[in-house]
């Protein structure tokens, strides 16, 4: 082997503890980006591969009820590949053993043969038989939830009759992968779920035999969506349609299309910030540890060995550290991202995973690193190579020390001299104390980034559900109803105060931009639900015109004193222009509001209500679900608190994964930064410091002069990196806007004090191991070498 | 030992360096610090020089200056026909790789690599070059081979450096207070090598030094003094380093 590279093997034995300090800051940063990526990927092909495998329908419809025969005229629109009718409807269900009403959507599926669009993933047991009316196949989520097996009974309220019926199996739907009970923000699949029954028996039950209140289409290739939907409109219009649909507005892939953003966002933000921050780490360490060699390169130089040839040797030894630290950041990337890909086929029930790492994601990866470990070394190895060999064997350029300011200010009575010389040191050199500085100052805003979700959810969910929804329990009626229903909630047991709503589907049309969401009527001064303004102030609903959240009026374009175009998906479908007469602040979610006998009116119908918001006294809580449960016009019923814990165990699903390991590879790359910026202080000033303990200074004494000096720039460090976190937060704020929600920079104090206290025992753990070799200082050895 | 290499004149010998009006200025901070002030000189082939003079005469810059390490302000220096003040860097480091073999008052070994280690250094990129070993048991050191520079005396990590410098084969081997750092006796021990380099290699020799007893063991004596040549010496018999008492 050739001496150059004996010479690097030895030296980075020599320096492997700052070696693997980098390597893993390298493998933080690769491991996260290929974990987000890879899991990014795999839920892609997986969705496109189950969305084909499973035939995922491309225009949905729903209607009241049309005959069969329409079936054939939907078929004739041209562009329409395959079309399926069915019959679909929310019903309660009485679940042994669980207090609370229980919403099911109830799904026909052809009485012979497969669907032909939206198959089904059977998991266990078999289809219901033909002709039965009392076997149903229920989602695999719901029986988890439940621990339902083949063979189970549940009951129906089926047009006001209970009815039992039989669990045949279980199965997954493409239609159907993200479970939403309609009215709910989080998914909840003990108080949700599809049941799957025969096309005959479930038309029986519901008076539609012959007849049908749901298609779904699938299209040819040379399809206008909106040709047939505009047709397909047309036809079922009579029929009491309410208004068709694409994939894009469809529910579950709506979500899905949500969470992948989110997820996306998530995959661009944490591996840019991550790699960004390792590789600036690796220049700052790189450009110190090539600086300290800077007397063997020119010795090197001076032995005949080309500027090249020293680039080449440095840049070997830094190669072997980032290959190391991408082949462990490959191995650790792909070992998360199949965890991480596992708990969202789980969290979105795909019937299978597809797990996929393109060669471009690890090559990308790779090439990073490597191109910012070049730049680093190159920098570095040019500055050490462009002194003449005469000057870098000389010691290093004039030190000109002088009283720093501090002192010039007239504190240097207050300074020792040791105290001093860690003022100096710090201020004669003040580019490399800022980059140290902002090296430490990074790792602890990093740290932030890590928890910021967490932080920034729950002020999110405390606005939502503090502030705003304020109700206890919330009824939803199957059709709209009479507002005498107010007053019979208003009656029962335990029901201190009621407050109604109509809610509505509907298209807000602005220009060329439309959205399709739900149009809320509420009652003016309520105090359960409350709009809230940009300062979270609850604030009065205007008696006419419409208030949507803010985020909807960015995404329309519109602001207020601007007319929309309110198109109605229910009913008569009457299209109004409605002018926009306030703009309301929310996290979760975009929704329209209307004051609701305003909205009455815009729907040309009396005073009818789609559901009721109750304030409850706890102890007769049971004793309602139970009444709920009997009357037959409840389509759902959501309790707020039950609300809440959904939306954790949501977040616990799969925030909590990728907030455990932002926050493993930030602690790494905190201990990483710092224990380096200890160690290359140390190994800058050895001589000086083993001269100190020659005068006779103690161990203690010289380690204060070191350990002092990380002391000051940790503690300048950390402030900093507070706004360096703040500043990532924002961004990651930024990114992850979306129609679902929309994050507030929010960081919890705790959050400051975690980032912190970790940037305090990495700079305790690495002035602990320094003070270890202070202790081991050869003092003989610097009296007889220069400096 | 007089008996190898007489002495003889100048115009005997053909001439290995020839510099003519060498300055040198050196930039601190806002003030010019001259080093050279218009040096002229000639070293000649298989001659061993000590140039000699308190610190800050310029000995070392004009060393360096020789040796490819540091370009002059102004002036010319030839190796042979070769003007190394109009050289570039590259052109330089081949100068320095093919030619020239330097000890250092501080040896500047590679800490992490072995005795033999550190030659082969150098002997991987020369062209006729010794084997390592062999170099090694020149400077007496064929015992200590796989010896780590931390595990040797400041003499031995001299010796090693001057086997270092000299396994090249080079044309001329410039010593700059090659016993700065050490005792007499290592000192001397030092010196001996040096001075059976230039005797059974016939390596064209400068040394630097501020001791003015070494000056004995030279052919001709260079004093430098304000970055000006102030004398020159030609020593009528030389003294072996053994003789030699500081």
């Amino acid at each position: 082997m050739r001496a150059l590279d004996i010479k690097l093997l030895r030296d980075l034995w020599h320096l492997r503890g700052q070696a693997l300090a980098i390597a893993l800051v390298i493998t933080a940063g690769v491991a996260t980006f290929i974990m987000f990526l890879s899991t990014l990927d795999s839920l892609r092909l997986t969705q496109a591969e189950y969305y084909q495998d499973y035939r995922f329908a491309e225009v949905f419809a729903s209607l009241k009820r049309a005959p069969q025969s329409l079936a054939r005229r939907i078929a004739e629109i041209p562009g329409v590949e395959r079309v399926e009718t069915r019959v679909t409807t929310l019903v309660n269900l009485d679940i042994p053993d669980f207090p609370e009403p229980v919403t099911g959507q109830l799904v026909s599926i052809p009485d012979h043969g497969e669907p032909l669009m939206n198959k089904l993933h059977l998991r266990q047991g078999r289809i219901p038989e033909p002709g039965r009316d009392d076997e149903v196949l229920i989602s695999v989520a719901f029986a988890e939830a439940h621990r339902f097996v083949p063979g189970d009974k549940l009951n129906a309220i089926i047009n006001g009759k209970r009815k039992a019926l039989t669990i045949v199996g279980t199965a997954l739907s493409p239609e159907y992968i993200y479970q939403l009970r309609p009215g709910s923000a989080f998914p909840d699949y003990q108080r949700y779920g599809i049941l799957w029954m025969g096309r005959t028996a479930l038309g029986n039950a519901y008076d539609m035999d012959g007849a049908f209140n749901n298609v779904v289409l699938s299209l040819t290739t040379d399809a206008s969506e909106k040709d047939v939907i505009d047709r397909l409109d047309d036809l079922i219009d009579p029929y009491g349609g309410r208004g068709a649909y694409s994939r894009v507005d469809q529910f579950s892939n709506r979500f899905l299309t949500e969470e992948f953003k989110q997820l996306e966002n998530n995959a661009r933000m944490f591996p840019v910030i991550f790699l960004g921050i390792a590789i600036f780490l690796l220049n700052v360490v790189l450009a110190r540890m090539i600086h300290m060699q800077r007397e063997q390169i020119a010795a090197l130089k001076a032995f005949g060995y080309t500027n090249r040839a020293v680039a080449l040797h440095y840049f070997k030894l830094v190669m072997v550290i980032v290959v190391l630290g991408v082949a462990a950041g490959v191995l650790a990337g792909i070992w998360l991202g199949k965890g991480m890909s596992a708990i969202y086929m789980d969290f979105f029930s795909f019937p299978f995973l597809h797990f996929q790492l393109r060669p471009q994601v690890v090559l990308s990866a790779a090439l990073t690193s490597a191109g910012g470990a070049l730049v680093a070394t190159l920098f570095a190895v040019r500055a050490a190579a462009r002194l003449r060999p005469a000057e870098a064997m000389r010691p290093e350029a004039p030190t000109q020390y002088r009283e720093s300011f501090i002192e010039r200010l007239g504190f240097k009575r207050f300074l020792n001299h040791p105290t001093r010389m860690i003022v100096r040191h710090i201020l004669r050199r003040p580019v490399k104390s800022a980059l140290t500085m902002l090296g430490i100052a990074f790792a602890c805003g990093i740290m932030m980034t890590g928890r910021f979700q967490q932080d920034t959810v729950s002020y999110m969910m405390g606005v939502e559900y503090g502030l705003m929804q304020r109700e206890d329990v919330s009824v939803a009626f199957f059709d709209p109803t009479s507002r005498r229903a107010q007053y019979e909630l208003q009656s029962l047991a335990g029901v201190e105060h009621v407050e109604v709503f109509r809610s509505v589907p509907a298209r807000l049309h602005f220009a060329h931009r439309s959205h399709r969401t739900g149009i809320t009527g509420v009652e003016p001064g309520g105090d359960i639900q409350r709009l809230l303004d940009a300062d979270l102030k609850p604030i009065a609903l205007p008696a006419a015109g419409i208030v949507l959240t803010d985020y909807l009026g960015e995404m329309l374009g519109v602001g207020v004193g601007d007319t929309l175009m309110v198109e109605i998906l229910e009913g008569t479908r009457p299209v109004r222009e409605v002018p926009v007469v306030g703009l309301v602040k929310e996290y979760l979610g975009v929704s329209a509001y209307m004051e609701l006998s305003a909205l009455n009116r815009l729907l040309h119908e009396g005073p009818a209500i789609s559901g009721a918001y109750l304030a409850v006294d706890d102890e007769y809580l049971l004793g309602l679900f139970q009444r709920f449960k009997e009357t037959p016009r409840i389509a759902a019923v959501m309790e707020r608190e039950q609300e809440i814990r959904n939306f954790n165990r949501t977040m616990d699903q799969t925030m909590l994964f990728i907030t455990t390991v932002a926050t493993t590879f930030s602690v790494v790359i905190a201990f990483g930064v710092v224990y380096n910026s200890a160690r290359i202080a140390l190994t800058e000033r050895a001589r000086e410091l083993a001269s100190l303990r020659v005068l006779g200074f103690t161990r203690g004494e010289i380690a204060y002069i070191l350990l002092g000096e990380l002391a000051v720039l940790t503690a300048f460090a950390i402030p900093i990196g507070f706004l360096v976190g703040r500043a990532l937060c924002g961004i990651i704020a930024l990114g992850l806007q979306s129609e679902l929600y929309r994050v507030p920079l929010i960081l919890e104090p705790k959050t400051y004090a975690f980032a912190a206290t970790v940037v305090l025992i990495a700079t305790v753990i690495s002035a602990l191991v320094v003070r270890r070799h202070l202790d081991r200082l050869d003092l003989i050895g610097v009296l007889k070498t220069k400096e | 030992m007089n008996a190898t290499h007489p002495p003889l004149s100048s115009s005997d010998r053909k001439s290995v360096f020839t510099a003519r009006g060498l300055t040198k200025i050196y930039q601190m901070g806002e003030v010019q610090v001259p080093a050279l002030r218009g040096v002229d000189l000639e070293l000649y082939e298989g001659e061993f020089v000590v140039l000699l003079g308190p610190s800050g005469s310029g000995k070392s810059t004009l060393l360096n200056i020789l040796g490819g390490l540091d370009t002059p302000t102004s002036g010319t220096v030839c190796y042979g026909e070769h003007d190394l003040s109009v050289y570039n860097d590259a052109a330089l480091t081949h100068y320095r790789r093919e030619h020239v073999g330097f000890v250092f008052q501080f040896y500047n070994l590679i800490p992490s690599l072995t005795a033999r280690e550190n030659v082969a250094l150098v002997t991987e990129i020369a062209e006729h070059p010794m084997a390592p070993e062999e170099a090694l048991r020149l400077v007496g050191l064929g015992e200590r081979m796989d010896h780590f520079p931390s595990q040797l005396s400041g003499g031995e990590q001299q010796r090693v450096a001057i086997a270092r410098a000299v396994a090249k084969r080079p044309d001329v081997l410039l010593c700059d207070e090659p016993t700065g750092a050490l005792d007499v006796k290592t000192g001397v021990l030092v010196l001996e090598v040096i001075e059976r380099v230039n005797r059974e290699l016939g390596t064209t020799t400068a040394v630097i030094t501020h001791n003015a007893a070494i000056a004995d063991m030279a052919d001709r004596v260079i004093h430098l003094s304000n970055g000006q040549i102030s004398e020159v010496r030609r020593n009528a018999s030389k003294k072996s380093p053994r003789e030699i008492v500081w």
